[in-house]
């Protein structure tokens, strides 16, 4: 399989290819135009742990790879609703109520007369409610969204390559990774020789 | 007709001249950068350089050397007592509240580019969001430190926070300052997350272009492992919409509960039902300025004039003009108001405004917010460099006028001639305001040296090449399409190469 890859690296130069397990094969592209047909026929053929690489999104690849709308949103739509109940409960409760309650410590609220107002003046807490809910819906977001993505993972294989470095500059990568069902080494590097590729390289796992 | 070609025209400065519509096409928004590889080159060379440029060193070591002062302004202030301050018995909030309010309304022009023209599709926002949103961090740092060393006892600043203590008292949150607690703080959490997540991608650039141990680590640890995956990139792009709806709103409250501190009290020229929209309006007129004023220099010194062009500064402009309009509106309709609400005091607060004590402060913020603004109806101001440059610092001093202004002229005259005093600012008050610029140019200038500037991954997003059905380019990139001027990306008319879609 020596055709198979250009890392310079005498592991990667695929004699040991027999005896070291394989993360993926690699396939680069020129343009997301390319990379986008190339995900179209990975898809058909069935595959299943696969993925597209690229410096920045590239419009109407999700459709191509088949990738489902995230839940992401109505998540986050919980977490503000969350957002709007704490900030009712933390100010009806520390300023209109004279209840003692654990949370964490005991606490004790103090009814606050203010210009003759009533004790549960919920007008006056709307702007508190509502930074509380952006506060939890933003955070959650971003917290959601990398919890989702797997990350922080510092370390992936695919960080062995050389080649998938100009990944975050500007090629456009397939992978395909050997866990996958369909995956056989000769057969997949043959099937992706067809998608018309720059290059095709092994991974290590 | 070479003119009415957007490709073909230059200004006088000699810059290419991508401000006029062509209709049927789209105006280029990056010049002279065929391949994505071409933009990562302009941008990461500025933090990969080994040594910063020279008028960086003297800039950083000037912002260095005020927020030292600034450092040992409020140590003193925090030893000695606010006595230090110029305040007196009517006039308990002058420059300490000036201050605040004034960065925190530069900080919504950020939040303005990122979150809202971001909803509205705006494509040129990417040339210049990165670093509108790290002014926008700075200037809320800035902000955040006055309301923090104004309250006197300093040390007891958890009491703004709804923390048990063995008082067991409560924060009281029916007042408006309470609301602005955790509005500001919110602002700053948001902003932050908003502007990391945005930087991801480019730091993970950075992470696989660096070659010293220390850039690999750092950049790597903060890029937490981004490979450009798209089934990444798919949840990305959602929670960065996300973040941008949900930052929309928070930026108009925020500076709606800055101005519910002055509105909901009964203080005459403060007690205005005008002004949560007004001080939103003049939050975006002075935040557009100080991104001016920051991105003419930037630019020109971090050779990134093909991506920040001149319709980019053209258009910050025209935000200006507009919300320069609204300002002045404003101005008027509180001096409608003062006469037709028929009240003794409110009238005499606004004639006392332009007429009184102040009357120089007064006027200096007319000139600088209402005239101003009004020279950018004329196309060759818009977009010489020199002039707007300029014009956004006549408008940022008289930002902090106007600040000046509301607070100072409103409480130094109120109800009762006998309880009159007049402000004057000690050296301790200039010291800190200095400082605080101090601050942040220091902030901005780290962050100019050596994080990326521009939103790489952004920017290629609005590249013509970017988008799938363009078609296979030959080799590196598309080439100049036919009719292109020499030297400048084409930019063809293509239905939906969004950066995001909805």
């Amino acid at each position: 399989m020596s055709t198979l890859t250009t890392d310079p690296r005498p592991e990667a130069q695929g004699v040991r290819s027999g005896d070291v397990p394989l993360h993926a094969l690699l396939a680069e592209f020129a343009t997301p135009g390319e990379l986008m047909h190339a995900a179209e026929a990975v898809r058909k053929a069935g595959f299943r742990w696969w993925d597209c690489h690229t410096p920045f999104p590239v419009h109407g690849l999700d459709k191509a790879m088949g990738i489902k709308p995230t839940i992401l949103p109505i998540l986050v739509f919980g977490a503000g609703a969350t957002g709007t109940a704490v900030g009712f409960a933390l100010q009806a409760f520390t300023n209109s109520s004279a209840l003692t309650l654990w949370a964490i410590v005991w606490v004790t609220g103090y009814p606050f007369l203010i210009s003759g107002k009533p004790l549960l003046s919920t007008p006056a807490f709307v702007p508190v409610m509502f930074e509380l809910t952006i506060l939890l819906a933003a955070t959650s977001t971003v917290f959601l969204m990398l919890l989702f993505n797997g990350l922080p993972w510092l370390h992936h294989p695919l960080f062995r390559s050389e080649r998938f470095r100009r990944v975050t500059d500007d090629k456009f990568v397939l992978v395909i990774q050997a866990r996958d069902p369909k995956f056989s080494r000769g057969k997949t590097e043959q099937f992706l020789r067809t998608l018309n590729p720059v290059a095709v390289e092994a991974v290590e796992a | 007709m070479t003119t009415l070609r957007a490709d073909q025209a230059f200004l006088p400065s000699g810059e290419p001249d991508n401000t006029v519509e062509v209709p049927g096409t789209r105006a280029p928004l990056v010049f002279n950068h065929d391949s994505f590889h071409a933009v990562t080159e302009t941008v990461c060379k500025v933090p990969e350089a080994k040594s910063p440029p020279l008028i960086w060193t003297l800039g950083f070591l000037l912002a260095l050397m005020c927020t030292g002062m600034l450092g040992f302004m409020v140590t003193y202030l925090i030893f000695t007592g606010v006595g230090v301050w110029g305040l007196n018995n009517p006039v308990s909030w002058a420059f300490d509240i000036t201050n605040f309010v004034f960065w925190v309304g530069i900080g919504h022009a950020g939040t303005l580019i990122s979150a809202i023209l971001f909803l509205f599709r705006q494509k040129w926002r990417t040339g210049i969001n990165r670093f509108a949103e790290a002014m926008t961090i700075f200037a809320v740092i800035c902000a955040g430190l006055f309301p923090g060393i104004h309250i006197g006892r300093v040390w007891l600043a958890y009491w703004l926070f709804p923390i048990p203590n063995q008082m067991e008292m409560w924060p009281q949150f029916r007042s408006p300052l309470l609301w602005d607690v955790f509005a500001v703080s919110t602002y700053f959490t948001v902003s932050l997350l908003f502007w990391y997540v945005g930087m991801i991608p480019d730091l993970a650039t950075l992470r696989d272009r660096a070659t010293g141990r220390i850039q690999q680590f750092g950049y790597g640890l903060f890029a937490l492992g981004w490979r450009g995956s798209n089934r990444h990139w798919h949840r990305y792009e959602r929670a960065y919409l996300l973040l941008a709806a949900l930052s929309t709103p928070l930026v108009l409250s925020v500076h709606s509960v800055v101005s519910f501190d002055f509105a909901v009290s009964q203080l005459p020229g403060w007690h205005s039902t005008i002004f949560p929209p007004y001080f939103v309006a003049g939050a975006i007129f002075s935040g557009f300025a100080m991104v001016v004023t920051l991105a003419v220099p930037a630019r020109q010194l971090f050779g990134l004039k093909n991506i920040i062009t001149i319709r980019h500064l053209d258009n910050m402009n025209k935000v200006i003009l507009v919300t320069g309009c609204m300002v002045g509106y404003a101005y008027s309709v509180e001096f409608f108001v003062a006469w037709y609400s028929g009240a003794m005091y409110e009238k005499f607060a606004f004639v006392n405004r332009a007429f009184g004590q102040y009357w120089w402060a007064y006027w200096i913020m007319v000139s600088c917010n209402v005239i101003t603004p009004q020279l950018f109806w004329f196309k060759a101001i818009r977009t010489s460099i020199p002039l707007m440059f300029i014009l956004s610092i006549f408008v940022n001093v008289g930002m902090w006028f106007e600040r000046f202004v509301i607070i100072v002229t409103s409480l130094a005259n109120d109800f009762l001639p006998t309880s009159w005093d007049t402000f004057v600012p000690t050296w301790v008050d200039v010291g800190t305001m200095v400082g605080a610029f101090g601050l942040f140019f220091t902030l901005f200038l780290l962050f100019c040296r050596y994080l990326p500037m521009i939103a790489m991954a952004e920017v290629k997003a609005i590249m013509p090449q970017a988008n799938p059905h363009a078609g296979p380019g030959p080799g590196p990139g598309t080439g100049p399409g036919p009719g292109t001027g020499p030297g400048i990306g084409h930019a063809a008319a293509h239905s939906h190469g969004e950066g995001a879609h909805p």
